[in-house]
């Protein structure tokens, strides 16, 4: 037994995907205690918050500001107007604007925009231009108003009594705070979600959620495989005939098909994590009664059986001393097999809209449903789909690995 | 005195097991076998006489490593060649390999004379299909083998006939050595008997020049080859003729294990059976000394700890034959131990 | 051998049929067979003869399909798990392969106990358990402190077969039935293990049905010898009548065909 756990852990497979898999559970355990706040929490106004540190902008008004002598325009510029921006500029200038080509420098900005503030105008005669391209370059144009000016920015309040408008502070185009006076600060790692919740917290709860969701499937799918392939394999003729014919029933017809069938007709009120992943568990058994069955049937002419028969010994106690221990390290393998195409299987059905109907839990199929419906890859927020779907692929790789290692030491045909 | 076919000497090889622990499975294995002469290797489970054979075609794959020793096949040495190199120059026309399972080896959906064309092709790709035929067909009618098997499928023929279509195949070379693991035990006793007399007829008539025959089965070697050679514990303890082996064994192990045989003759029954107490030593850690040391009943404390050197002495029955044991007391005292018993 | 011991076990008209219609197989034909006690008893035949599943029918593991097994006089009645156990006292086996005849996961040690409770001494003191465990050990050369806490496969093949026959020892049922107990063992643990054999047949009068492909090995441990070909008995009697001079042409080839030593080996009668 020993020997066996020594190696357990000397094969790389199992060890790389034993770390990967201990580590997701260890920070899925560990973040909530560190991080106190409600996963699903709604904290911003609107969906698709980009990742990075918000400040408050009051605080930063009213913080201490600070003058430093740098260069402010160009930063804000190459900020407002990407390179794409100027070279439209300069097509349109050459093109309508009557200006030499030689005379436009796209690499200066601000002369760019000089000669755009006095060429431009929207009513000019454009031949041969989508009418698409020329709102964008009337909003390029609105966008570009101002650009240019460094006056100071008055920052006025009402007064209570009168109603007035009173200047309370002015702030100089040099002007700058330092984010840590900033008293009001949030960090979104990976942003937030359409729901405008912080998508970070959301998936470690989520891939906890997963995981319970793989566990439970994991679960009630081994132990029905486990039972029926006993059953069947140890007592075998017709007990085995009906199993068997059961089993290929349920192999025959594809499970994701009866998982979807299932699911709807459950209903969308009633499908919580819990039901969900018991139904993924109840469509799943059949490939571990297959397996735990031909393991049984070798194993029940095994000698060591007879001998336990002729000392007497009760079928219970035969199949669970005798039996038992021997398919162990199958079961587990199937068990590690199951949990990861639970995880799947959850996503797939979430996908659909058939997954847990829940606004208390995320799941990583919810998540994805999520983002899929309010068009996230269409809009560019790549940070509610792609983190997901990498720790849906990293969880479900390290299973397979683990599976993989523990098969190369238990299965001897596969050893090098 | 013969020419020498094949010469091992001081070949020694492990295996590497998955926790990176050493097994010496063949350690120090010197021996010489003359054209048309034949030598078995006797010895219990374990011992390495299988990983002889496999270390003796110089086809390594781990977990079984090559250490040291050279391998000298009719003068070439065929020792640290690369494993590409050796399937295709030496496997087949210098050597040839039977498993004990070779019948399982045929492919099911091939025929046989397929298999030969795919063995002559490897050393000879310009030879027709219809003189591989006739080659086959009449090995197959020397060695009593019907010509209608050469088109059928391995499913179609019997167990018995499998092997001897196997070994049939592994010699169509001529190859100047045949290495037969246990090639019988899995058997009943008539295609035993088959497959002994195919063997005996490949060496009468010069299609293998020369034999080593594995097994555990004393009786079947005592009536196949011309040497015997006993392994214990990876080295060889003792060698000498068939019947100088079986009849005046000198080392105590050899006496142990011929005096374990049973056959159903006359007399037999009321022979006593030398029973060896104990276990063969683990060969991760070898023992110093003599490596029968702690099961032998003749043991001395000089036994544990001196390593013991093979000795020669000449054969009572050949002349110029020189046997080989491997034992710190003398032939007079070995003699004289055994009759005092 | 006389014939005025008891009868120990004996068959009439014993048959087992596997499959039905056309996938019939008939692998033991319509045997008779009496074994008297005290006695070893060998039967001999190939591979596929039918002998193993003979075996199983008398140790009661799988049904005869036809035909009556007597044991002790009486015919044997395995109906329920109750009288099942109750025949198990009287007949126990060793097998062929001692790695797969034991549990990897049970220590030796709950190997032996389990024998004693089975021979009702559940309550006994542990005192009396260990020695009697003891001695079981020491009737077959092992020492019991060296093998408490350890596991069968930390044994070689040899020490695992004799500690089948500790076990055997424990039990003391009336047959013992050994299925080719020394062809996966060395040359040199065969010799302990069939002198253990006898050893039980002379210390405890024990019946021991002795099943062998070797017809070597029955003729030196046997009382009388059946030959068993394609799921008939060809030829049965005293061990040295029918190894010495075979009657049957079965018997005659596969005694032809086994490797001799004193005698030269005819090769040229295949």
């Amino acid at each position: 037994m020993k020997n066996t756990l020594r190696q357990v852990f000397h094969s790389p497979k199992f060890v790389i995907g034993f770390s990967i898999f201990a580590i997701i559970l260890l920070t899925v355990i560990i973040y909530p205690l560190v991080v106190i706040a409600d996963p699903l929490e709604m904290v911003g106004n609107g969906n698709f918050f980009k990742p990075g540190t918000y400040v408050s902008v009051k605080d930063a008004v009213e913080g201490t500001h600070y003058t430093l002598n740098i260069d402010v325009q160009s930063g804000s510029l190459d900020n407002k107007i990407s390179a794409d921006d100027k070279a439209d500029m300069k097509d349109w200038l050459v093109k309508y604007g009557g200006v030499a080509e030689a005379d436009v420098d796209i690499n200066d900005t601000e002369g760019l925009i000089e000669l755009w503030g006095t060429h431009y105008d929207p009513d000019a005669e454009q031949k041969g231009i989508l009418a698409s391209k020329k709102k964008y370059y009337v909003r390029l144009n609105n966008n570009l108003k101002g650009i240019l000016e460094d006056s100071d920015l008055i920052i006025a309040k009402e007064n209570s009594e009168t109603g007035e408008l009173e200047q309370a502070n002015t702030i100089a185009s040099k002007e700058f705070v330092n984010t840590k006076d900033v008293a009001n600060r949030k960090t979104f790692i990976l942003g937030t979600d359409n729901f405008g919740r912080d998508v970070l917290t959301e998936l470690l709860d989520a891939t906890k959620t997963s995981l319970r969701v793989g566990l439970i499937a994991g679960v009630v799918a081994t132990l029905i495989g486990l039972f029926l392939g006993l059953l069947s394999g140890y007592l075998g003729g017709m007990v085995d005939n009906i199993i068997t014919f059961v089993t290929n029933l349920f192999t025959v017809i594809p499970s994701f098909i009866l998982l979807i069938l299932i699911s709807y007709s459950v209903g969308q009120a009633a499908r919580g994590v819990n039901l969900v992943a018991t139904i993924i568990g109840l469509t799943s058994w059949t490939w571990t009664t297959r397996s735990v069955r031909s393991q049984v049937i070798s194993l029940r002419n095994r000698d060591h059986v007879n001998l336990s028969k002729l000392s007497g010994h009760s079928m219970m106690r035969i199949v669970l001393t005798d039996i038992l221990p021997y398919i162990a390290s199958y079961v587990v393998m199937a068990f590690i097999l199951q949990i990861s195409s639970g995880i799947l299987a959850e996503a797939q059905l979430s996908m659909l809209g058939l997954g847990p109907s829940t606004s208390t839990t995320a799941t990583l199929g919810l998540m994805m449903n999520w983002a899929n419906l309010y068009a996230a890859p269409l809009n560019g927020s790549w940070w509610a789909y792609f983190p997901v779907v990498i720790m849906i692929a990293l969880i479900s790789f390290s299973l397979n690995l683990m599976n993989t290692g523990l098969d190369q030491i238990f299965n001897p045909q596969l050893r090098d | 005195m013969g020419k020498v076919m094949l010469e091992v000497k001081n070949l020694k090889t492990k295996y590497v097991t998955r926790l990176r622990e050493d097994v010496f499975a063949v350690d120090g294995v010197s021996l010489k076998i003359e054209e048309g002469k034949s030598l078995g290797v006797a010895g219990e489970s374990g011992c390495g006489k299988s990983t002889l054979a496999l270390s003796l075609m110089g086809y390594y794959f781990a977990p079984l490593h090559y250490i040291s020793g050279d391998i000298i096949v009719d003068g070439n040495n065929i020792s640290g060649m690369k494993p590409d190199d050796v399937r295709r120059k030496v496997l087949g026309t210098e050597i040839a390999y039977i498993p004990q399972a070779a019948m399982n080896a045929l492919n099911p959906t091939q025929k046989i004379i397929r298999f030969i064309e795919d063995v002559i092709h490897v050393h000879d790709p310009k030879m027709s299909k219809k003189d591989i035929y006739d080659l086959a067909k009449e090995r197959f009618a020397i060695l009593g083998l019907p010509e209608e098997v050469l088109q059928k499928h391995a499913v179609e023929l019997s167990g018995g006939m499998k092997q001897r279509t196997v070994i049939a195949i592994s010699t169509i070379l001529s190859p100047k050595v045949l290495i037969a693991d246990e090639p019988s035990s899995a058997l009943d006793v008539t295609s035993q008997k088959m497959v002994i007399k195919m063997m005996r007829d490949l060496m009468d008539k010069g299609f293998i020049r020369s034999m080593i025959f594995i097994t555990h089965e004393l009786p079947l070697l005592y009536n196949v080859t011309d040497d015997i050679m006993v392994m214990y514990a990876g080295q060889i303890v003792e060698r000498g003729t068939a019947k100088e082996m079986v009849f005046d064994p000198l080392h105590p192990y050899t006496k142990g294990l011929m005096g374990s045989i049973i056959v159903p003759e006359e007399g037999v029954r009321e022979n006593k059976l030398i029973a060896i107490p104990g276990t063969p030593p683990n060969l991760k850690h070898p023992p110093k000394g003599c490596r029968f040391a702690d099961r032998c009943k003749y043991a001395t404390p000089t036994c544990m700890s001196m390593e013991v050197p093979n000795l020669e002495v000449p054969s009572k029955e050949n002349d110029g034959y020189n046997r080989e044991y491997r034992c710190l007391m003398s032939v007079r005292k070995i003699r004289e131990v055994y009759e005092n018993e | 051998m006389s014939d005025n011991r008891a009868s120990c076990l004996k068959g009439k008209g014993v048959t087992k049929i596997f499959g039905f219609g056309d996938k019939k197989t008939v692998a033991v034909n319509n045997v008779d067979f009496d074994f008297r006690e005290g006695e070893i008893v060998s039967i001999v035949g190939e591979s596929g003869s039918g002998k193993t599943t003979l075996s199983k029918m008398l140790l009661g593991l799988i049904s005869v399909t036809e035909g009556e097994v007597l044991f002790q006089g009486q015919p044997r009645d395995i109906s329920t798990g109750q009288k099942r156990r109750e025949y198990w006292k009287g007949i126990q086996a060793i097998f062929q392969d001692p790695f797969s005849s034991y549990n990897m996961f049970n220590k030796i040690d709950s190997v032996l106990l389990d024998c004693i409770n089975m021979r009702g001494g559940k309550s006994l003191p542990y005192e009396k358990k260990f020695e009697m465990m003891r001695e079981a050990c020491s009737f077959v050369n092992l020492e019991f402190k060296e093998l408490t806490n350890k596991y069968p496969f930390e044994l070689s093949g040899g020490q695992m077969q004799r500690l089948m026959i500790a076990r055997i020892f424990l039990l003391k049922p009336k047959i013992l039935l050994a299925d080719e107990p020394t062809s996966m063992i060395d040359a040199c643990s065969r010799a302990t293990i069939l002198d253990m054999l006898l050893k039980l047949r002379d210390e405890i009068n024990m019946t021991i049905i002795f099943i062998t492909h070797d017809i070597g090995l029955a003729y030196y441990i046997s009382d009388s010898v059946y030959i068993m070909e394609h799921g008939k008995f060809v030829e049965h009697g005293k061990a040295e009548e029918v190894i010495l001079h075979p009657k049957a042409a079965y018997t005659q080839r596969l005694i032809n065909d086994v490797p001799k030593i004193y005698e030269e080996w005819d090769l040229s009668t295949v």
